[in-house]
């Protein structure tokens, strides 16, 4: 077996599933115990949108174009779900495929979808050292507001009104964290891939709440899942040449099923 | 937490002409209210009169037009109104990942609730202690029942000695010893720790058993004063038809009270 760290694409790769498992791990918490799987699902499909809004603008970036569109859509998102006394979950899955018909509509004009096709899938062999900094810097800031927003949400979560009468800051609270997901679904998203990005997000904490009793193995366990599939599903992609998101998708999906299976019976 | 012997009655909580407007809808107008510490007051009315909104107007959650006011009748000066809030029931399922400390601590404390911090513990369980519940402290909070959530619930809402405690009565999961309970258990913490409270209540029984003060709610106080006075007034019987029978209430609360 020849050493595959050889290759520099593969060190990369791998420093870079290091900070993103984690990263959308601990965001992952956040999310699920907010019941808000289908807001960070309707963000990831809008990176789609935010690139075609960013080649309609000439924008060269099309990072930029996705992150400050996905804040937009989150923001928006957000006002929706404060205002509104329709279902929520509705209202979002339409906003999500109204956004995705558009991004796809502008990108497929004149028939040059392919070039963009890897965004669905991603591909994180393709990361460059260069790109790295800037996942990092993201995790630095998943890490400040994890810091000091988790009780908030955690309370928000349980009773909105009762986080409310201790005087916590819901509307901002709840804006900031929409603005996390919107940045760090569209920073990862090149290397993790539209139709993935929302299981890497969800799967490690769900699978994590299955068998945790408190906040504390809550996040240990989830941490541990995120860190073993990514690393496993990066490993095994490598090996058996097939897409690493998918791959790291599955062993996280058999995780879950595993965990749900053993909340069942233990 | 401090404990008084009797509570000293100069403070009270003032209401002025609540009103609340919600889409173009008064939901309640012209709502006058007068608490003062000590008291164990209940606010009844059908479904609809607007008895959540009242609650969710004091806690500052929806904007409303009047005043609240907290003074000390001593020296006439305005403080400022701290709440204790005890909600119906909490957004949570079985398998929520979190246990009375989290729950606690997530509402209370900036530690981030993955740190167990000793000395959080220690004040978590003393404030459990005071409702029995201080065993419960490691207990996932999707395996509570009814009434333990409804103590731990208590236990954080009154941590910090409010001067004011609302509580949405619990509709569901508690037994009728279980409801006894709440009722006793309040009725002893406003008189011993010098604040007033106000619930919400679907029970007509536990009310004219348990309340020092009833205020009859439809979009307005339509009667207010002791449970006999509102109970037989006029308003009360044209909402509850003239079936409720307060002596009858009142003779089975009377053993019941002396048992204890």
């Amino acid at each position: 077996m020849h050493n595959l760290f050889a290759y520099t694409f593969m060190q990369n790769a791998f420093i870079a599933i290091l900070i993103i498992s984690p990263m959308l791990g601990i965001l992952g918490t956040m999310v699920v115990h907010k019941r808000m799987a289908y807001f960070s699902d309707a963000l990831g499909h809008s990176a789609l949108t935010g690139i075609a809004i960013g080649t309609l603008l000439g924008m060269t970036n099309a990072s930029l174009a996705m992150v400050v569109f996905g804040i937009l859509f989150a923001l928006l998102l957000n006002r929706i779900k404060f205002r509104t006394k329709a279902s929520v979950d509705t209202l979002i899955s339409v906003c999500a495929s109204v956004s995705l018909a558009v991004g796809l509509a502008v990108l497929s004009k004149g028939g040059s979808f392919a070039q963009y096709s890897s965004l669905l899938v991603g591909d994180v062999l393709s990361i460059k050292k260069t790109e790295l900094p800037v996942l990092a810097a993201a995790a630095v800031c998943t890490l400040v507001y994890w810091g000091f927003a988790l009780n908030s949400l955690t309370a928000i979560s349980i009773h909105p009104t009762l986080a409310k009468s201790r005087r916590m800051h819901v509307n901002l609270i709840e804006d900031l964290f929409a603005v996390l997901i919107a940045v760090l679904v569209m920073l990862s998203i090149r290397w993790i891939g539209v139709l993935l990005i929302n299981a890497l997000l969800i799967l490690p904490a769900a699978s994590a709440r299955n068998i945790a009793v408190n906040m504390r193995q809550y996040h240990l366990f989830t941490l541990l899942i995120a860190l073993f599939s990514g690393i496993l599903g990066l490993f095994v992609s490598y090996y058996t040449n097939v897409a690493t998101g998918p791959v790291i998708v599955i062993y996280a999906g058999i995780i879950y099923f595993a965990t749900y299976w053993r909340s069942k019976t233990g | 937490m401090r404990k008084k012997q009797t509570p000293c009655g100069f403070h009270y909580i003032k209401i002025n002409n609540l009103s609340v407007t919600l889409d173009a809808q008064n939901i309640l107008s012209d709502v006058n209210m007068h608490i003062h510490c000590g008291t164990f007051a209940a606010v009844i009315g059908r479904n609809g009169a607007g008895k959540s909104t009242l609650l969710r107007a004091i806690l500052g959650e929806i904007p409303h037009g009047g005043t609240i006011e907290f003074k000390n009748t001593e020296n006439g000066r305005m403080q400022n109104l701290s709440i204790g809030y005890v909600p119906q029931s909490i957004n949570i399922d079985r398998t929520t990942p979190m246990d009375v400390y989290d729950l606690i601590a997530s509402f209370r404390y900036r530690m981030p609730i993955c740190f167990r911090r000793r000395s959080l513990e220690k004040e978590i369980q003393n404030a459990l202690a005071e409702f029995d519940a201080e065993n419960l402290i490691d207990k996932e909070i999707g395996k509570l029942s009814g009434g333990e959530l409804q103590r731990v619930l208590l236990s954080m809402a009154v941590m910090d000695e409010p001067h004011l405690l609302l509580l949405d009565e619990p509709v569901s999961g508690i037994d009728k010893n279980g409801m006894d309970l709440f009722y006793e258990k309040m009725k002893g913490l406003v008189k011993h720790h010098d604040m007033a409270a106000i619930i919400i209540s679907h029970d007509l029984d536990y009310v004219a058993q348990y309340a020092d003060e009833v205020i009859l709610l439809d979009k307005t106080v339509l009667a207010d004063g002791s449970p006999r006075a509102v109970y037989e007034s006029e308003p009360f019987r044209q909402m509850f038809g003239g079936s409720y029978d307060y002596g009858a209430t009142a003779m089975r609360a009377i053993p019941l009270g002396k048992a204890r």
